[in-house]
C-alpha cells in the first residue's frame, strides 16, 4: 500500500495531538486513509496498526464497529440519507427510493453488515445513516462532505445533477 | 420582548418574540461569520480575559451558583460535576467537549459549531482554566465534516491571537485544544463510551462506579465531559455572574435552553427560551406556527427520541407551590423538573411533535430501528432486546403480529431497562414502554390472532410471513 508522503505527514501531525497515547490517534488516522483511498482495506488496517504500535486486531475491531468506516469501495460520490424519525416523517424513505431510481442503484442486497449499495457505473453509492442532527430541515443527506437539507424526494434528480 | 432585538438577523430567520437569545445570539445573525475577527468585534474573548484574572475556584463556584444543568441530556449540574475532581488530585486533568450530537430530534450544537465556533472555544478555555485542564478535546461526530474544519480553523486563529498555547494572555495558563472526529456511533455520546473512543478503542461504556469521569476518565485521569451548549453557557455565566444567570429561567431550572422542534408542525426549528417560561402548547402553537392544517395533536416526544412519549389527552399531576395540580400536555412548562414529574424528561431539548396522521407503531418502529442499530452490544439485554423490539414492531407495522406480540414487546423493554451498564438501556426501552402503555389499543388493533401460533408452527405460511423479518 502506497500512502502518499503528504498524507503520511498529515497523519504524523495528527498523532502529535495525543501526547499521552498514540492509540488515541486510531480514528483520525483511519479517517485520513479512508478519505484518501475511499475505504479501509486490510492493508490499511495493518499499516495503521504498525504506525501506532498496535496489533491489527486493535484496528480491525474499530473498522468493524464504527459505521463511519467502510470496508469496500464506495462510489465516486457517497450519499448518506438520514433514516431517523424526523427525517422519515418528512419523506426520507421516499428520498432514498428516488435517489436509487435516478442513480440506478439496487439496494436489495443491503444488510446491517453491508449497508452500502453502489450504482452500476460506480459513480454513486448510497446508505441510510442514523440521525444527522438536522431534524428541523428534513429530509437531509450528505453527499461526500456536502450537506443537503430539505431535499424533496421529487427533486432527487436535481441533487444528483450537481455531481455530474 | 426578545433581548436580541438590537441585533439584525437574516430575513426569515428572526428569533420569535418569546425567545431569549443567549447561546444562539449569533446564529443566523446578519453579516455574521465564524471567523475570529467578527467574534472579536462583537466583544468576543472579553469573558476569557475576565476569567483569567479570577481564581479558578471562584469560577467553579460561580458555575455552581448559576444552577446550570448539563444540556446534553441528563441535566446534571455542571458546577457540581466539575467539583467531583478529587481535591488532592496530582494527575493531569482533561476536558472534553461532547460535540457528538446525535440524539434523534436534537439539532442545536450543529448551529453553534458551524456559525459560532469561537463562543464554544471561549467557553471551553474558561472551563479548562477553572478545572485546571491543560489539554482538551472536542469530540465531534464524523457526520459534521465541515464543522470539524471550522473548529480547527477557529483553534488556529486562537493560537495566533494568544488565546491558546503557552502562557495564555500572560496568565501562565497553558492549554491545547484538539478536534477529534468520531466515526458514526451514537454510543460515543455516552461520556464513558466517548472516553473509550478517544482512547482509540471500541466505545463500550465503562462500568460504574466511578459514576463520574471527573474521578477517573481519560487515561484514568480526572476528566470533565460537557456538552457544547453547556460550555457556551459558561461564557455567559462569567459575563453576567452566577447569581444573575440563576435568575433566568425558573428556580432549579435556570438559564436558557435551545429547544429543537421537528415533526408535524408548520414551522419546525430551534428556539432559545428561558427554561420553563413557555409551555408545550405555546411552543407548538405560537413559536412553531401550530399543527399542519386540519390535524390534531396525537403525541409529543419532549426530549430526544429516548424520552418517554406524552400523549395528547393525558393528564399529568405536577406540584405547584404546595399544591398538586392536574394539567394537560399543552400546559406543561418546558423545564427539567416538570417534564420529569410528567414521567418523561427534558433530555437534549429535542421535541418531536406527532399529529393524528401518524401511526404509533410506525413511529415506534422507526425509533426501535435506530436503537437496534446503535446498541454497542456490550450488555446482552440491550444488544438482543433492542433488536427483538425492532423485529416485533416491524411485524406490527406489517400487520403480521399476534396480540401476544404486544405483551412480549413490552416485556422485552422491561427486561432491558435498568439492567445495563449505561443509560442506553433506558434510552432504548423507554420509547417502547411508553408507546405501548399509552397506545396499547392502537397496537393491538394492528394485530391478529391468526398469528398466535405462528412461532409454534414454523412450517406454516403464516409463520413464514410472521417470521420473515427474523432472518
Amino acid at each position: 500500500m502506497n500512502v502518499p508522503k503528504e498524507i503520511e505527514a498529515e497523519i504524523d501531525e495528527r498523532i502529535t495531538h495525543y501526547p499521552v497515547s498514540k492509540r488515541s490517534a486510531a480514528l483520525p488516522v483511519l479517517h485520513s486513509l479512508q478519505e484518501h483511498f475511499g475505504y479501509v482495506t486490510e492493508e490499511a488496517v495493518e499499516w495503521v496498526a504498525a504506525k501506532l504500535d498496535l496489533e491489527p486486531i486493535n484496528i480491525l475491531e474499530l473498522v468493524t464497529f464504527y459505521p463511519g468506516f467502510r470496508q469496500s469501495a464506495p462510489g465516486k460520490y457517497h450519499i448518506r440519507v438520514c433514516r431517523t424519525l424526523s427525517c422519515a416523517m418528512e419523506g426520507s424513505y421516499e428520498l432514498m427510493e428516488k435517489l436509487c431510481q435516478e442513480a440506478k442503484i439496487d439496494r436489495s442486497e443491503v444488510s446491517h453488515h453491508h449497508p452500502i449499495a453502489v450504482s452500476e457505473d460506480g459513480k454513486f453509492s448510497i446508505e441510510f445513516a442514523e440521525c444527522l442532527a438536522s431534524c428541523g430541515t428534513g429530509p437531509v443527506c450528505l453527499v461526500n462532505d456536502d450537506f443537503h437539507e430539505a431535499v424533496e424526494p421529487a427533486k432527487a434528480d436535481k441533487l444528483l445533477k450537481q455531481y455530474d | 420582548m426578545s433581548k436580541a432585538n438590537a441585533i439584525n438577523y437574516k430575513k426569515g430567520k428572526e428569533p420569535h418574540a418569546r425567545e431569549y437569545r443567549l447561546v444562539f445570539k449569533n446564529v443566523d445573525r446578519k453579516g455574521w461569520d465564524p471567523g475570529i475577527d467578527c467574534y472579536l468585534q462583537d466583544g468576543g474573548y472579553r469573558e476569557l480575559k475576565k476569567a483569567l484574572l479570577m481564581d479558578p475556584v471562584d469560577i467553579t463556584e460561580d458555575v455552581k451558583k448559576s444552577g446550570l444543568r448539563g444540556r446534553g441530556g441528563a441535566g446534571f449540574p455542571t458546577g457540581v460535576k466539575w467539583g467531583f475532581i478529587p481535591p488532592n488530585n496530582t494527575k493531569p486533568v482533561y476536558l472534553i467537549c461532547n460535540a457528538d450530537e446525535s440524539e434523534p430530534g436534537t439539532f442545536k450544537d450543529r448551529y453553534i459549531i458551524h456559525q459560532d465556533p469561537h463562543q464554544l472555544l471561549e467557553g471551553m478555555i474558561i472551563s479548562c482554566f477553572a478545572t485546571g485542564a491543560n489539554l482538551a478535546y472536542i469530540y465531534i461526530r464524523e457526520e459534521f465534516p465541515e464543522g470539524a474544519r471550522i473548529l480547527e480553523k477557529a483553534i488556529e486563529e486562537c493560537h495566533q491571537k494568544g488565546f491558546l498555547g503557552k502562557n495564555i494572555l500572560k496568565s501562565k495558563f497553558d492549554l491545547e485544544i484538539f478536534v477529534h472526529r468520531g466515526a458514526g456511533a451514537y454510543i460515543c455520546g455516552e461520556e464513558t463510551g466517548l472516553i473509550e473512543s478517544l482512547e482509540g478503542k471500541r466505545p463500550y461504556p465503562r462500568i460504574k462506579p466511578p459514576y463520574f469521569p471527573a474521578a477517573l476518565g481519560l487515561y484514568m485521569c480526572p476528566t470533565i465531559v460537557n456538552n457544547v451548549e453547556s460550555l457556551c453557557n459558561v461564557k455567559h455565566i462569567i459575563a453576567m455572574g452566577g447569581d444573575a444567570f440563576a435568575k433566568l429561567g425558573t428556580a432549579r431550572n435556570t438559564g436558557t435552553r435551545v429547544l429543537c422542534v421537528s415533526g408535524d408542525v408548520v414551522n419546525p426549528g430551534y428556539f432559545e427560551v428561558e427554561v420553563g417560561h413557555i409551555t408545550m402548547g405555546e411552543l407548538i402553537h405560537d413559536l412553531c406556527g401550530g399543527l399542519k392544517p386540519g390535524r390534531k395533536l396525537k403525541a409529543v416526544i419532549p426530549g430526544g427520541s429516548s424520552a418517554k412519549v406524552l400523549r395528547a389527552g393525558e393528564k399529568f399531576k405536577i406540584k405547584k407551590g404546595d399544591q398538586e395540580i392536574e394539567i394537560g400536555i399543552e400546559d406543561i412548562p418546558m423545564d427539567f423538573d416538570t417534564l420529569m414529574a410528567c414521567g418523561s424528561m427534558a433530555g437534549s431539548g429535542g421535541v418531536i411533535v406527532i399529529d393524528d396522521s401518524r401511526k404509533a407503531s410506525w413511529i415506534l418502529n422507526n425509533i426501535n430501528e435506530f436503537y437496534a442499530h446503535e446498541s454497542c452490544g456490550q450488555c446482552t439485554p440491550c444488544r438482543e432486546g433492542s433488536l427483538w423490539m425492532k423485529k416485533i414492531t416491524d411485524r406490527i407495522t406489517r400487520g403480521e403480529a399476534s396480540p401476544d406480540d404486544v405483551e412480549t414487546l413490552e416485556s422485552v423493554a422491561f427486561n432491558i431497562d435498568g439492567k445495563t451498564i449505561c443509560a442506553f438501556g433506558e434510552a432504548c426501552a423507554w420509547p417502547t414502554e411508553s408507546f405501548v402503555a399509552k397506545f396499547r389499543e392502537e397496537f393491538l388493533a394492528d394485530t391478529s390472532e391468526k398469528y398466535d401460533d405462528a412461532i409454534l408452527n414454523p412450517e406454516t405460511e403464516l409463520a413464514a410471513a410472521h417470521l420473515s423479518s427474523e432472518t
